[in-house]
């Protein structure tokens, strides 16, 4: 099973860390990833930049506002990464989907880092039937 | 149990919010911080006995404001408050108490708290140290050693800071729309001045330099309570983009790296990217102003992988539209520096020529100056404008880097000789 971790802390804090407190964070996380990417478990992983560099785009509207979603109705379903130029183009792709897809909203977050990690199981990597014997299955206790 | 260093780390990033909301509640400065000591003397043993609570900022406005009543309470012999370690875990408490301070009070208590500190009856030799003590909330010792005064010089300064905003009376009603930009206005440059004091520093004075990270903080504090405002993605860009250049400023021996010469390979990335995420986003608002525009010319040079590479013209240009914004003698210099990488030497000091009046006592225009002349083997006249800057240095790097120039043309005309 692939699970997205999302990651939650106060961010005037961690933005107030000094670099040798936000290296020394960075260094116990690479001890711990180590562990579970030699075990092929942990695939990418993404540190973001602050919400004050998010910018989101409100899909019903087509309204685009500095800052992070704040609204706590909605829930975060999925995310995309996209290389794009600018925010612009980034932008552009987000109405691509709102035409789609309405309602909700998409922020748009520059990332800060991003480590590729192991590769992801090709068996994950398509929408796709139940494929047999090929997919993972779950294990489960005989008792 | 928790650890002590988050503890800390949550008192010093809850602290302008805190300290302003009870200014508010006190309209004194000192009632306000000593009411938010009172808090964190609590919150020290509190937090680490009961855990933290889910808002420590409300939290200790809370016990801040509850301390201080409560120590009303006792001089008049009333009933005292309950103990604060029943609020730390009442949720019903804390949440009306969270939910009231909304955003837009906050904007307020934060925005009117550094604007005090910046008041236009203070020189600005009061409102940096006034600002870092208050609302940064930096010991008296870490100021004096900044600045390299006494503690108790120091202590005295920023007291006589106090009283003479104490005197001033800055309303506490909610300000006005044009108000608060002029306030916000007044803000910005106080912190781009705490930037400044850190950049300025040179590699050995440690205390001063961590005055950029400083400013880089409220910088961040300001973009969150004014989100959509293209200035102050701006200012903390352009702070961002400054500061990223910092690992390669200074070389072994602690002498200024020109940044022809820098290695860019220290240039730090994040920084960088932050910054130019920031102009990203103020670009769309299509409404450019002076800090804007000087990030973006940090960003042009961010994103030259070598000097060579460094977009000049689009560097001239980007100076063009700050004479507009902000004429001064300063920026025509800097213009001139873009210009003499397009069009050559003589144009630069063609344009710098008509300044001299003007910058006559500025160290940077007799060493720009002096470059120019040199590139054109004029070295007699160069010389003249290098020991006209070395006289004006105000920093040992700045002397240190002029001196260089000097040394090679001596040993250049000991090489003919």
């Amino acid at each position: 099973m692939l699970y997205a971790v999302l990651c939650y802390n106060n961010e005037e804090m961690v933005c107030g860390w000094t670099k040798e407190q936000d290296e020394a964070v960075m260094a116990a996380l690479t001890k711990a990833h180590d562990t579970w990417e030699k075990a092929g478990k942990l695939k990418p992983s993404i540190r973001l930049l602050p919400t004050s560099a998010a910018t989101t785009l409100h899909k019903q509207q087509d309204l685009v506002l500095d800052g992070p979603y704040a609204e706590t109705k909605e829930a975060l379903l999925g995310f995309y990464i996209i290389d794009v130029v600018n925010l612009e183009e980034g932008l552009a792709f987000a109405r691509d989907l709102a035409q789609a897809n309405p309602g909700g909203a998409y922020e748009l977050r520059p990332i800060q880092l991003y480590l590729p990690g192991a590769p992801i199981d090709g068996a994950y990597a398509t929408d796709r039937e139940y494929a047999g014997d090929k997919a993972p299955a779950p294990k489960v206790d005989a008792k | 149990m928790i650890d002590q260093a988050w503890i800390e780390a949550a008192l010093t990033s809850s602290r302008p919010q805190a300290v302003a909301a009870l200014l508010r509640y006190f309209r004194d400065l000192d009632a306000a911080e000593e009411a938010y000591q009172e808090a964190c003397l609590r919150a020290l043993k509190n937090w680490s006995a009961n855990g933290p609570p889910r808002d420590p900022t409300a939290w200790l406005i809370m016990v801040g404001r509850n301390a201080a009543l409560d120590q009303k309470r006792k001089t008049s012999r009333l009933t005292a408050m309950p103990d604060e370690s029943q609020v730390s875990d009442l949720e019903d408490v804390e949440t009306p108490m969270a939910e009231r301070l909304d955003d837009s009070q906050y904007r307020d208590d934060v925005l009117r708290l550094m604007f005090i500190c910046c008041h236009p009856d203070l020189p600005a030799t009061q409102q940096i140290p006034l600002a870092l003590r208050i609302v940064s909330g930096l010991s008296v010792k870490q100021i004096a050693r900044a600045f390299l005064v006494g503690e108790a010089a120091m202590e005295q300064r920023i007291t006589r800071a106090k009283a003479k905003v104490a005197g001033a009376g800055v309303p506490f009603e909610t300000p006005g729309q044009v108000e608060r930009a002029e306030r916000l206005a007044s803000v910005m440059q106080m912190t781009y001045l705490v930037f400044n004091e850190g950049y300025s520093a040179g590699p050995k004075d440690e205390a001063r330099a961590d005055l950029a990270d400083e400013a880089i903080r409220l910088g961040r504090l300001l973009l969150r309570m004014f989100q959509a405002e293209p200035e102050v993605m701006g200012l903390l860009a352009l702070m961002l983009l400054q500061h990223s250049r910092q690992p390669a400023r200074f070389d072994v021996n602690g002498d200024a790296v020109l940044m022809e010469d820098q290695d860019r390979r220290l240039w730090r990335l994040k920084l960088i990217q932050e910054g130019l995420a920031l102009i990203d986003k103020a670009m769309r608002h299509r409404r450019t102003g002076p800090y804007l525009v000087q990030a973006a010319i940090a960003a042009l040079h961010a994103r030259a992988p070598r000097f060579e590479d460094t977009d000049w013209s689009g560097i001239d240009a980007l100076y063009a539209t700050l004479e507009c914004l902000q004429p001064s003698p300063v920026v025509t210099l800097n213009r001139a520096v873009a210009v003499s990488k397009t069009q050559g030497p003589q144009a630069a000091l063609d344009m710098i020529d008509p300044l001299a009046e003007r910058l006559a006592n500025y160290f940077h225009f007799h060493g720009a100056k002096g470059g120019l002349l040199l590139q054109l083997g004029r070295k007699r006249e160069a010389r003249e404008c290098f020991d006209r800057a070395i006289a004006l240095s105000g920093t040992a790097a700045e002397a240190a880097h002029i001196r260089m120039h000097i040394d090679r043309l001596i040993a250049e005309s000991e090489k003919r000789a």
